[in-house]
């Protein structure tokens, strides 16, 4: 385990999101959609965290938050050290230097009208990174072939390329100024089967090269999510309900959503498939709106009690870096 | 159990100003009575076309242009489009899913409206009658308070309970065969695992056949018993399912089976992905469109037109020269 204090990257404590809905002539604020409710979680220099949950359970705002998109309505974002939470415009723009962020979708997150080597190049303008044209020049062509695309390519445009050479762009243009952290917000669930590996390996081979880029990987697809991750955390309703190894994950899931997203996932194994129990959840997702009281999962859980609708359990710790929000485990 | 349909060389072209696109090229396919088929392809290989090929919902710039639809001994491709045969066989025998629940549903007309127009059109039922049956129909299929919920509009329903509306339409007039094109693709992973499982009691009750469309090799690991694998418009490999996940014999089929990761796979293994991109349909060179991304390619392959499906044991078909059996040096 390097579990070590030091190389924390990333320290996110008891994060809320809030967006006010607002009705009538006056705009009043009527409720509150509790995106992210109390999340907590840190990252390590190298590492990879999984965030993984249906739509609607708050994995992409953490994710913005975490890059000061949106202001955070309580809760502390400490990076490298420094507190961003409530850092100015101005000074946020060194810190987004050193954070990333990889859209999902390759065909909307590139600027039809720009060419591709001015999509990569951009950040280096921005953060005045890259202070010649000649040194310009060659970190374009340096960031091309580091994602695997030829250089002279550059001068193409975005719908000349195929959604995978899109999404390396995308890469490359994540990477322009040397972050140490990137925020993956679904970054292959708009690919074909056959290129998503492609983009995976990449994004591997990209952190065993550097030793110091940590990603944020985030995904509804628990099977890819664990494939990349170091650390998983399932999310539900704005809630962290369970969070440990990627490998306990498959073995001993507790929190029973995890048991059930996981057991939702077929194997493309039909001998497995054969003899694997499935937990079908009752209902959906309940709108964020109006969250159950209590634990949020309780209505559809299978091992609910009367207990479970009093409060939300906090997460407890269960094994080594394993940590759940049930009372039931 | 009896041949119900069976599709002989379809061919289905779209003309367009580059070129003509031989979406579907050659497809060949049986399903018996009460039997799940998967069909499996990434997006272009022409699984959807060749499908709505079937129910004669090509429009133009695409056209049929050979081939056989045998179903109950009548060749479909005989009758005209949008003659009175064809419509007596869409919806009420041969019926149909599509992958957006969003959009597949009329928003400015009540579920009532739309599930009992087949009701009345294909079994002459009155409006009382139809309208009983429909709410039986939409509680068959999980939709709670269903004798209320008949009289909403599409709108006042989640995606998930949107394809259930979908796949009660689909079976309102009790149908040979339901094609289920990306089922359940646009939905939330639980949600996915209810529909699906759902899907297959439903089928059974009916005892209707049930065609899966899909790129999800995990559902038709599961579900199907037997597999067709698409690629560029034409059918690479087939077989009962078992035999395809267990000795898959095309070099693309065991590709894709290693480049998709597994909930079940061991730490720190490394997706192989294909390398290269899906062929353009337009101007396809005579021999295998897979070969540009084969790492099986042999002298052969490059000489030779593509081959017809040939037999690797009984029910299992490859279009392949290489014997992909012996190691690969």
């Amino acid at each position: 385990m390097k579990q070590n204090r030091d190389n924390t990257i990333l320290k996110v404590t008891d994060l809320k999101m809030y967006f006010p809905v607002m009705r009538g002539l006056l705009r009043r604020k009527v409720a509150d959609v509790k995106a992210v409710d109390g999340v907590s979680f840190n990252l390590i220099k190298n590492e990879t965290l999984g965030l993984v949950g249906e739509s609607g359970c708050g994995k992409t705002t953490v994710g913005r938050c975490v890059l000061s998109l949106y202001r955070a309505t309580a809760g502390k974002i400490v990076f490298q050290g420094n507190d961003i939470t409530s850092l100015s415009e101005y000074k946020l723009q060194n810190v987004r230097k050193n954070i990333a962020l990889i859209f999902q979708d390759p065909y909307s997150s590139l600027d039809p009208r720009q060419s591709a080597g001015s999509i990569v190049g951009e950040p280096l303008k921005i953060h005045r990174i890259a202070m010649t044209k000649g040194e310009y020049k060659d970190r374009v062509e340096e960031l091309f072939r580091i994602v695997g695309l030829d250089p002279f390519m550059a001068d193409r445009f975005p719908h000349e390329f195929s959604g995978g050479q899109r999404q390396r762009i995308g890469v490359a243009r994540a990477l322009a100024c040397d972050p140490s952290l990137i925020i993956c917000d679904e970054p292959i669930s708009a690919l074909d089967v056959s290129i998503q590996a492609q983009i995976i390996n990449l994004l591997e081979d990209l952190q065993d090269k550097s030793k110091n880029l940590s990603y944020i990987f985030i995904a509804h697809d628990l099977s890819v999510v664990r494939h990349i991750s170091d650390r998983v955390a399932v999310m539900y309703l704005g809630h962290i309900v369970e969070i440990c190894q990627s490998k306990a994950l498959y073995e001993k899931p507790l929190h029973p959503y995890t048991r059930a997203l996981l057991s939702a996932i077929p194997i493309a194994d039909p001998f497995i498939e054969e003899t694997r129990e499935r937990i079908i959840l009752k209902g959906e997702v309940p709108s964020p709106l109006n969250p159950p009281h209590g634990c949020p999962f309780h209505p559809r859980c299978f091992m609910a009690i009367p207990e479970c609708s009093q409060a939300m359990p906090p997460l407890r710790t269960i094994d080594t870096g394993h940590e759940v929000a049930c009372i039931r485990v | 159990m009896a041949e119900l349909l069976h599709v002989k060389d379809l061919v289905t072209q779209f003309k367009t100003e580059s070129g003509v696109v031989k979406a579907v090229n050659g497809v060949s396919y049986y399903i018996d009575e009460q039997e799940i088929i998967g069909l499996v392809g990434e997006s272009g290989c022409g699984k959807s076309v060749s499908q709505l090929s079937v129910m004669q919902l090509i429009s133009a710039p695409g056209e049929i242009t050979g081939g056989e639809v045998i179903f109950e001994r009548e060749n479909l491709l005989e009758y005209q489009p949008h003659g009175p045969e064809m419509r007596a066989i869409r919806g009420a025998k041969i019926a149909m899913i599509f992958q957006e629940p969003m959009t597949s549903l009329n928003p400015v007309l009540t579920i009532a409206q739309q599930l009992t127009e087949m009701l009345v059109l294909h079994k002459k039922m009155n409006a009382d009658d139809a309208r009983k049956k429909a709410i039986e129909l939409l509680d068959m299929v999980g939709i709670p308070a269903a004798e209320k919920r008949i009289d909403d509009y599409p709108h006042n329903f989640s995606g998930g309970m949107r394809q259930r509306v979908m796949i009660a339409m689909g079976l309102s007039c009790n149908p040979k065969i339901l094609i289920a094109d990306e089922p359940t693709t646009a939905l939330d992973v639980t949600t996915q695992a209810q529909l699906l499982e759902m899907m297959k009691n439903m089928v059974q009750q009916f005892r209707t056949s049930l065609v899966i469309v899909t790129h999800n090799l995990g559902v038709v690991a599961r579900y199907a018993q037997r597999i067709y694998i698409m690629y560029a418009g034409r059918i690479v490999e087939s077989g009962p399912t078992k035999e395809i996940f267990g000795r898959p014999r095309h070099p693309y089929t065991i590709g894709l089976l290693k480049c998709i990761p597994r909930l079940d796979e061991e730490e720190g293994k490394k997706l192989i992905p294909i390398n290269g991109l899906p062929p353009n349909l337009i101007n396809m060179p005579p021999t295998c469109a897979f070969l540009p991304r084969c790492s099986w390619k042999i002298d052969k392959c490059s000489k030779k037109p593509w081959p017809e499906l040939t037999s690797v044991s009984s029910n299992h078909f490859i279009r392949c020269y290489v014997n992909t059996k012996e190691k690969k040096s």
